[in-house]
């Protein structure tokens, strides 16, 4: 779990030995750029902190039991809005197989997930500015869609 | 630079807020509380456990890589290997958006063009590897070969028609530091 702070320790020490100067330089902008950017992971947090209230059963009763496009749609949407993180995310869609849910709903909402933050928003908009966000957001949707479909077809479950 | 700071102290406030309310909510057993509490432990956990030695790192490459080095291999003189860099570099990033944001930022400012970072930021949250690992061992290899597979081409083609269209627009993304 605190693999980067022995990557970023054997980094730091490496860098010293080579010069002393440039490394106390670049610890500066490193501290500056996450002073600067703290703020915004501290609100970040609480927005997650409300969002992972959509809880399992919520995702399981919506995705589950679906018209596959229906799925398909849900799936993108909820895998949208929602952010969780890998451990609780890939369980969950072991559930959703498990239960019969279509493996192109799954890829949906993994994909999306994955891909597009709307909760992310604000932290990304002050790496890349507000218009680059929301349309790479809207490219990872649509990317996510064609993904999804793929795997749909892939899997036999939808005809072509 | 001073809209930043009193940003910055609205959020500080608004978490101190927050954290009051998570601190009330155990005591008094709030259970609604109580959840919003688990939550944030499960986040936070995560971002302490990355977001101080990725700022270390990503204060180390600001002052050792060159900025010849970024344009030659990331920049618009770079053909398509930036791509294959980009995507390497995704798969190798530990810590999903969280990281890659920031990363990329400063890819951007040291000399790479948008379509690298583009497809930097969307590789790093498709096909981080241990991620991607944990995904085949509970959806299954083909699952995950299907999702690795599609993605990879549409991420660089939409990452090249986005980079194109910024370009074009002589769009500037914010500098942070």
């Amino acid at each position: 779990m605190y693999t980067l702070y022995y990557i970023a320790g054997i980094a730091t020490i490496i860098s010293f030995v080579s010069n002393k100067e440039k490394t106390i330089q670049g610890l500066k902008v490193g501290w500056k750029k996450f002073s600067k950017i703290l703020g915004t992971y501290l609100k970040l947090l609480i927005i997650l902190s409300f969002i992972l209230l959509i809880s399992d059963q919520f995702i399981i009763n919506y995705l589950g039991g679906q018209a596959p496009f229906v799925g398909l749609i849900l799936g993108l949407i909820i895998g949208s809005i929602t952010m969780m993180p890998g451990f609780i995310a890939y369980p969950l869609a072991g559930i959703l197989v498990s239960r019969g849910v279509n493996y192109m709903v799954v890829a949906a909402f993994i994909t999306t997930l994955m891909l597009v933050g709307v909760a992310t928003y604000p932290v990304e908009k002050e790496f890349f500015g507000i218009k680059a966000t929301i349309w790479r957001n809207i490219a990872g949707f649509l990317i996510s869609a064609l993904i999804a479909l793929a795997t749909g077809i892939l899997y036999g479950e939808v005809l072509i | 630079m001073d809209k930043t700071k009193n940003k910055n102290t609205t959020n500080y406030i608004l978490f101190s807020l927050f954290t009051a309310f998570l601190l009330v909510s155990y005591i008094i057993d709030f259970e609604l509380g109580e959840r919003i509490g688990e939550n944030f432990m499960i986040f936070a956990r995560d971002m302490i456990a990355i977001l101080p030695p990725a700022f270390v790192l990503i204060g180390l490459f600001d002052v050792w890589v060159s900025r010849e080095t970024i344009e030659n291999n990331f920049g618009n003189t770079s053909g398509f290997k930036k791509y294959i860099y980009a995507i390497l570099l995704a798969a190798t990033t530990v810590g999903g958006t969280f990281v890659a944001f920031p990363v990329a930022n400063s890819l951007y400012h040291k000399g790479a063009n948008y379509s690298s970072i583009f497809t930097y930021v969307t590789a790093a949250s498709l096909v981080m590897i241990p991620m991607s690992i944990m995904e085949a061992s509970i959806l299954g290899i083909k699952f995950t070969a299907i999702r690795i597979g599609v993605s990879l081409p549409l991420v660089i083609i939409s990452s090249i028609i986005l980079g194109n269209f910024f370009s074009k627009i002589d769009y500037k993304i914010p500098q942070v530091d």
